[in-house]
């Protein structure tokens, strides 16, 4: 990706994430979820992980924001909410988690090779290549994953059909 | 590196044309289809100089303008922004799908071979499904939007169809691809080009006659129109939620749906009956079981793609629209009886079947 590019995506990225945060209006909220999600995804497809990207939006902007959406209409929560205004602990809190996330990242960047042609191995982020690993050397994570999934379907069955 | 920004251009300009080209002629078949269904003389009320071309005009001069024109009105307490986004959010997804829709092998210009394809991607399968799970939004916004009880029932239901139908079809290219062994729609109609025993052309329908059905029906539930159209179904919610939309927006939803059918029409095509392919015919030339080779150029071969691909596609939205004029509505509680409790169980069962019948075909060979 060109740098320009990158840039004009970054900075569309995050003025979306910061309007999902800071929107009043939760339906507003959710759509700028949507639209993070899918420039995230412009990322991955500039990163030549287009399964990534793909999978991105099925899941996160396709399904699981659509019933974000389903449920807010639902309740119909039209009236902004009004925010409390946040106590000194509140703040110190997000200050304190704000300088832990810029040190995990920054030492995170130290361990990246410095930037050059990097070599992708042949067939890198294409869904063949994926699925051999995922369904050899890291077989049982994944079917783990399901597991977990299954659980949490019979979990929502169950208090969804409790009397009372 | 122009050239090729160009060629790449010019293919995805083409795929939209040919979608869209095919869209018009569904909206005049679908003008004359439902008069003959319904016994009366229909669209013949605009001519130009008395020339009405059989409702030609009706349909695909005088309504666009006439919706073109329209005072477009947004509702006092309705919000703003999203009243203006849905229509957009509903009718791009459509549109941007066929660009992974093969509508030809491929075209020799200047020395290098064009695949006749909008985007290459090798995900194009799950591409489709990632348009069709973003078509939400805007059935969903328009209804938000609105600020109107009918049009919030039309959206809720509309997202609460689409969802439950995607699942089925999702799993119902489950199929498709463990058949084909790829998630590219261009290799996906390449392999058609098989024959089986010498005459037989190894068109998908024959390996996944399940998967065709369960596709279909859940495509056109994702079209919403009827028998699927419960989220606008005007007996009850006046328009579903585009009640509050007039003019070029109101034409925009109309649109979107009309695009959904052609892209039904054109998936379908592609994974079950052949894609571009014509029988017998090769890049070559035909090449008939009995013997007989007749060589073609490479232009003229692809010309017969596409005219093979835009013919299919045509009578699969033919199909589609006699569907709509001959079903009554379902009732929500069979709409979702039949998503949850038919097609997804059918779906499953397609894939478990699908997925036996793979590994024995390959412990054989």
């Amino acid at each position: 990706m060109t740098a320009p590019v990158f840039l004009l995506l970054a900075v569309l990225v995050v003025a979306a994430a910061l309007t999902v945060v800071a929107h009043p209006s939760p339906v507003y909220s959710a759509c700028a979820l949507v639209v993070t999600l899918f420039l995230l995804s412009v990322f991955f497809v500039a990163l030549d992980a287009q399964l990534v990207a793909v999978l991105q939006v099925i899941v996160y902007a396709g399904a699981i924001v659509v019933l974000f959406l389903f449920v807010i209409m639902l309740l119909n929560l039209t009236q902004p909410e009004s925010r409390p205004t946040a106590g000194v602990p509140v703040v110190a809190v997000a200050i304190g988690g704000g300088i832990g996330i810029a040190a995990l990242v920054a030492a995170a960047l130290r361990r990246v090779p410095p930037p050059g042609a990097p070599v992708l191995p042949e067939g890198f982020g294409d869904t063949a290549a994926l699925a051999r690993r995922l369904f050899t050397a890291y077989l049982l994570p994944f079917e783990l994953t399901s597991v977990l999934l299954l659980v949490a379907i019979v979990g929502a069955v169950g208090l969804t059909s409790r009397k009372g | 590196m122009p050239v090729d920004v160009a060629i790449a251009a010019a293919k995805v300009l083409f795929a939209l044309f040919l979608a869209l080209q095919v869209m018009g002629l569904g909206v005049f078949f679908e003008r004359k289809v439902s008069a003959l269904i319904q016994d009366r003389i229909g669209a013949n009320r605009a001519a130009i100089f008395g020339f009405a071309g059989l409702g030609l005009v009706n349909t695909l001069v005088a309504d666009p303008i006439k919706f073109l024109l329209k005072e477009d009105i947004t509702p006092a307490q309705a919000d703003r922004f999203l009243h203006f986004v849905a229509p957009c959010a509903s009718l791009v997804p459509a549109l941007a799908t066929f660009a992974v829709v093969p509508f030809g092998d491929v075209l020799a210009v200047g020395g290098r071979l064009i695949n006749l394809q909008g985007a290459e991607l090798n995900v194009g399968l799950l591409f489709v499904l990632a348009m069709a799970s973003l078509g939400v939004y805007g059935v969903v916004l328009a209804g938000w939007a609105s600020n109107n009880r009918w049009s919030l029932l039309g959206g809720i239901r509309g997202s609460a169809q689409m969802i439950s139908y995607e699942v089925a079809m999702g799993l119902a290219l489950i199929g498709v691809v463990l058949t084909y062994n790829t998630l590219d729609l261009q290799e996906i109609a390449r392999a058609q080009g098989r024959l089986l025993w010498g005459w037989v052309p190894a068109w998908g329908i024959l390996y996944q006659p399940l998967a065709f059905v369960v596709f279909l029906v859940a495509g056109i539930a994702e079209s919403k129109r009827i028998p699927f159209d419960l989220p606008e179904s005007e007996s009850e919610l006046v328009s579903g939620y585009f009640t509050e939309y007039s003019g070029a927006k109101h034409l925009m939803f109309m649109m979107s749906d009309f695009v959904e059918v052609v892209l039904v029409a054109a998936l379908v095509t592609t994974l079950f009956f052949g894609g571009w392919q014509v029988p017998y015919l090769a890049r070559e030339g035909f090449h008939f079981p009995w013997g007989t080779a007749v060589a073609l150029p490479l232009l003229v071969v692809a010309l017969l793609q596409v005219t093979a691909v835009a013919v299919k596609a045509i009578a699969f939205t033919w199909l589609q629209i006699v569907i709509r004029w001959t079903l009554p509505r379902f009732r929500y509680d069979q709409l979702m009886r039949l998503g949850w409790k038919g097609l997804l169980p059918v779906s499953l069962a397609n894939v478990m079947v699908s997925a036996l019948l793979v590994l024995l075909a390959e412990r054989g060979a």
